[in-house]
């Protein structure tokens, strides 16, 4: 919870109409799933399993439903955390693990993001613009063909995924000014392309 | 590379900001909502609104103005002032801030920060720290600007700095990030408003004991007095308020100068 708010009303503002919801089958039905999150790992997969959501998701994700993860919304998409007990959704092979380096932990504030391959979902985003960032930990992909975007903390972590209709990022687009405007406006572009599929319109 | 923040603060009372930058596009000085709007566009890297009334009847309106806010610019903002339980935390995060911050609740009923961190995690929660330096008890010096370093410390003073308590700054800090807060924003009293430069050892001291980011305040005059908390005070963000609402300097001249001197900010 916490930034739901602000991710609705960034959506809003690049003209998206954003649902917030925990059914199943609105899920289904939308053009595209956001999924954001602040807090604690094990909260937020207790969360999705006692709504029911786990597997709708993970079939979703498969089907090619445009999905968009941030902080958590990232975190989740990996196998577990040395954050928490809970499995991940396990979509990525791979953990997220602790920043260990003397700086200050969480990072918070600002920090430069740049892009690994050309990603759809960061056009017309300079490379190495600014985004805002609350994390304590990052995801560290066993298949780091998927890394997107990486950012410099102490060392180089990565800082958003891409694969297919996924992209997940650890910054917070919401709250990230034009640069993160820019990233959501494409999104919805992406959602606009990809129409829900047939098989929800015969359901 | 993290960019050191420059974080610039609005009073607001009755719905009004006490002292809106002025001169600047013909911009309404006293609307929080307008006002934030241009401290977003000349670079702000988030906001801070401090009700300083805080009273009952002007916590709704301080939540329409979040609610403005959040719908309007698209960086992070805390607010701060009076807010005494769980259920104001609540209540302000939900009309769209990111952050909050606690100064008095903090001291008088510390439990507010681990239930705080808790329910809504260490991100939002800022500690606020008003300090002001004492003479250590077996020492009378009237001179504190001249006593050695190690005969200071600082007393945390409550009520938007109108109770002295017997709390150590330091002490407070370090207990409050082990409670949960995930920011502290520490102001210098005997700076506050002196326009002298914030209190650089208090900050470098705080920030050497706790993990979590420094916000210094209190003082800010110049430039230089930011370029020396971000780094001899070893802060990690700064706030300041007259500098930017006399209109003596835009956001983005004070980033473009710090910028010049080596510091990595966000341009």
């Amino acid at each position: 919870m916490g930034n739901l708010g602000s991710v609705e009303k960034a959506l809003q503002y690049v003209g998206c109409a954003p649902v917030i919801t925990s059914s199943p089958r609105q899920l289904e039905e939308a053009s595209g799933i956001v999924l954001p999150g602040v807090g604690a790992f094990d909260d937020c997969m207790q969360g999705l399993r006692d709504r029911g959501l786990l597997n709708p998701l993970r079939e979703l994700i498969a089907g090619g439903k445009p999905y968009l993860g941030i902080c958590l919304g990232l975190q989740m998409l990996f196998e577990r955390s040395q954050e928490g007990q809970e499995s991940g959704l396990g979509i990525f092979p791979g953990q997220v693990v602790r920043f260990d380096h003397e700086l200050k932990i969480p990072q918070i504030g600002w920090n430069q993001v740049w892009p690994n391959q050309p990603v759809p979902h960061l056009a017309g985003i300079n490379p190495g613009s600014w985004f805002y960032f609350v994390h304590s930990y990052y995801v560290q992909p066993a298949d780091k063909s998927i890394v997107a975007t990486t950012t410099e903390y102490g060392y180089e972590f990565c800082s958003a995924v891409h694969q297919d209709n996924v992209f997940a990022c650890q910054f917070h687009p919401e709250k990230s000014q034009s640069a993160g405007l820019k990233l959501l406006e494409n999104f919805k572009q992406l959602t606009e392309a990809s129409p829900p599929s047939e098989r929800d319109e015969r359901e | 590379m993290l960019a050191k923040r420059i974080i610039p603060c609005l009073d607001v009372t009755d719905g009004r900001v006490v002292k809106g930058i002025k001169y600047v596009n013909h911009v309404d000085a006293g609307d929080p909502v307008e006002q934030a709007a241009e401290y977003d566009r000349q670079g702000a890297d988030e906001l801070v609104f401090l009700d300083i009334t805080a009273s009952l009847e002007h916590r709704q309106i301080m939540l329409d103005i979040v609610g403005r806010v959040a719908e309007t610019i698209f960086i992070p903002f805390t607010v701060g002032g009076g807010i005494r339980s769980i259920d104001d935390i609540r209540q302000v995060l939900l009309a769209g801030a990111d952050k909050i911050s606690v100064m008095t609740a903090g001291i008088l009923s510390p439990d507010i920060i681990n239930e705080g961190a808790q329910r809504f995690g260490s991100q939002c929660i800022v500690c606020a720290i008003d300090a002001q330096r004492v003479p250590r008890k077996d020492r009378d010096d009237s001179d504190l600007a001249l006593a050695p370093e190690e005969d200071i410390q600082w007393k945390v003073w409550t009520h938007g700095g109108h109770e002295p308590t017997d709390v150590d700054a330091l002490d407070w800090a370090v207990e409050a990030t082990e409670r949960g807060a995930g920011e502290l924003l520490v102001t210098s009293m005997d700076a506050d408003g002196t326009r002298a430069g914030y209190d650089i050892e208090l900050l470098r001291r705080i920030s050497e004991r706790v993990t979590v980011p420094v916000i210094a305040s209190g003082g800010a005059g110049n430039v230089e007095h930011m370029y020396q908390a971000l780094t001899a005070g070893k802060a990690d963000a700064v706030l300041a308020a007259s500098i930017f609402h006399f209109g003596e300097y835009t956001v983005g001249q004070v980033k473009q100068e710090l910028a010049d001197r080596g510091v990595t900010v966000r341009l």
